[in-house]
């Protein structure tokens, strides 16, 4: 493939994403910060929200598993986890945090139940599309090319 | 240093030529990796040096206010700025706004407090025990930049009010001083200041 289509599909396909809602602003802001003294510092970023995110994920499922749910114990997760996505630009996890804490406050444990999964659901698709994102960047760095900033024309 | 010269390098009074760039020191607070990751790159970028801590009690630890003398003690680690977040488990950001401005030796240097929520009561109540600035979550780069515009004029400020006071003590004295400037303010490095805990205070003035 082109070098020229390939940063052609790689700036479609990031703009599906803040078109789809997964990713707002704050992921632009983060990749304003990158440049050729800290080239993948967007990468590790992301790579650091994955590996907090898996870890708050699982301390989760163990809170509201338990016989009685400590929600002093679930809200400060979600709170982080609400933290972290906001910071990166992953909008979807994002509010998917927001709805989980008002559940935490009301002591809904079946409304937490609902809201883990679709914090999960929103995470993985985060991920997923993140993961594609990076490859194609990579592709195009290996054949030699730029990654084009990207446009807000949209 | 002769009078009138634009001063851009630091000459302490050990005799040591160190040619100094205009560097503020922050010492940003974050229990979160992300976030921390994020304000380093932010000040970083922004020309600041950076040390990270994930608690307001590191933070102290690191400023020496935890009882051990620690390393409030050596020069190139003097912190010029705080920015902090707010809901920390342990200490939060205001328990350590509090404890900062409680301590004679830190109280002057400028706190910044982040929250990922936009409460009023909470923001006053920062404000009104002397955080210099609060910034909502995420943090962009045109807030770190803004801060930083808001210490270096601030630390201008203290400086041509000091070069002014002691212009005019110089004055009354009858000295015949070098150093008294009339017409230049970035020659305050000869001016001593019992008000002066950060001994790069001179460097700030050339950052204008």
């Amino acid at each position: 493939m082109e070098l020229v289509q390939m940063q052609k599909n790689l700036q479609d396909y990031t703009k599906s994403l803040f078109l789809e809602g997964i990713l707002d602003s704050q992921f632009l802001q983060l990749q304003q910060l990158q440049d050729e003294s800290n080239p993948d510092f967007v990468s590790q970023v992301v790579s650091l929200f994955f590996q907090d995110s898996d870890r708050i994920l699982n301390d989760l499922s163990l809170s509201l598993d338990q016989q009685v749910v400590d929600f002093k114990k679930v809200d400060p997760h979600v709170h982080q986890l609400k933290g972290s996505s906001s910071s990166i630009g992953a909008q979807r996890v994002k509010n998917a945090c927001v709805v989980f804490r008002s559940f935490c406050e009301q002591q809904n444990v079946e409304g937490c139940h609902r809201c883990l999964q679709q914090v999960k659901q929103e995470y993985y698709l985060v991920k997923n599309r993140l993961e594609t994102l990076f490859k194609l960047e990579q592709q195009i760095v290996a054949s030699g090319g730029m990654i084009p900033a990207m446009e807000l024309g949209f | 240093m002769a009078v009138g010269e634009v001063m851009r390098m630091e000459v302490p009074a050990g005799g040591d030529l160190t040619v100094t760039s205009p560097e503020l020191h922050v010492l940003a607070v974050d229990d979160s990796i992300v976030d921390r990751k994020v304000i380093e790159r932010l000040l970083r970028i922004s020309s600041c040096k950076v040390t990270t801590v994930e608690s307001g009690a590191r933070a102290l630890q690191y400023l020496g206010l935890d009882g051990d003398k620690g390393v409030s003690n050596l020069k190139d680690l003097k912190v010029n700025l705080i920015v902090t977040d707010y809901s920390m488990p342990g200490l939060t950001g205001y328990d350590l706004l509090k404890k900062i401005k409680e301590s004679s030796a830190f109280r002057e240097i400028p706190v910044v407090i982040m929250s990922s929520e936009n409460i009023l009561p909470r923001i006053e109540q920062c404000l009104k025990e002397g955080a210099e600035d609060f910034l909502l979550k995420p943090v962009k780069l045109a807030d770190v930049k803004r801060i930083k515009q808001l210490i270096l004029s601030n630390e201008a400020e203290e400086c041509k009010n000091l070069s002014h006071s002691n212009k005019r003590k110089l004055e009354e004295e009858d000295i015949d001083s070098s150093s008294s400037s009339s017409h230049d303010d970035s020659s305050v490095k000869d001016i001593p200041s019992s008000k002066r805990i950060k001994s790069e205070s001179e460097n700030r003035s050339s950052l204008l």
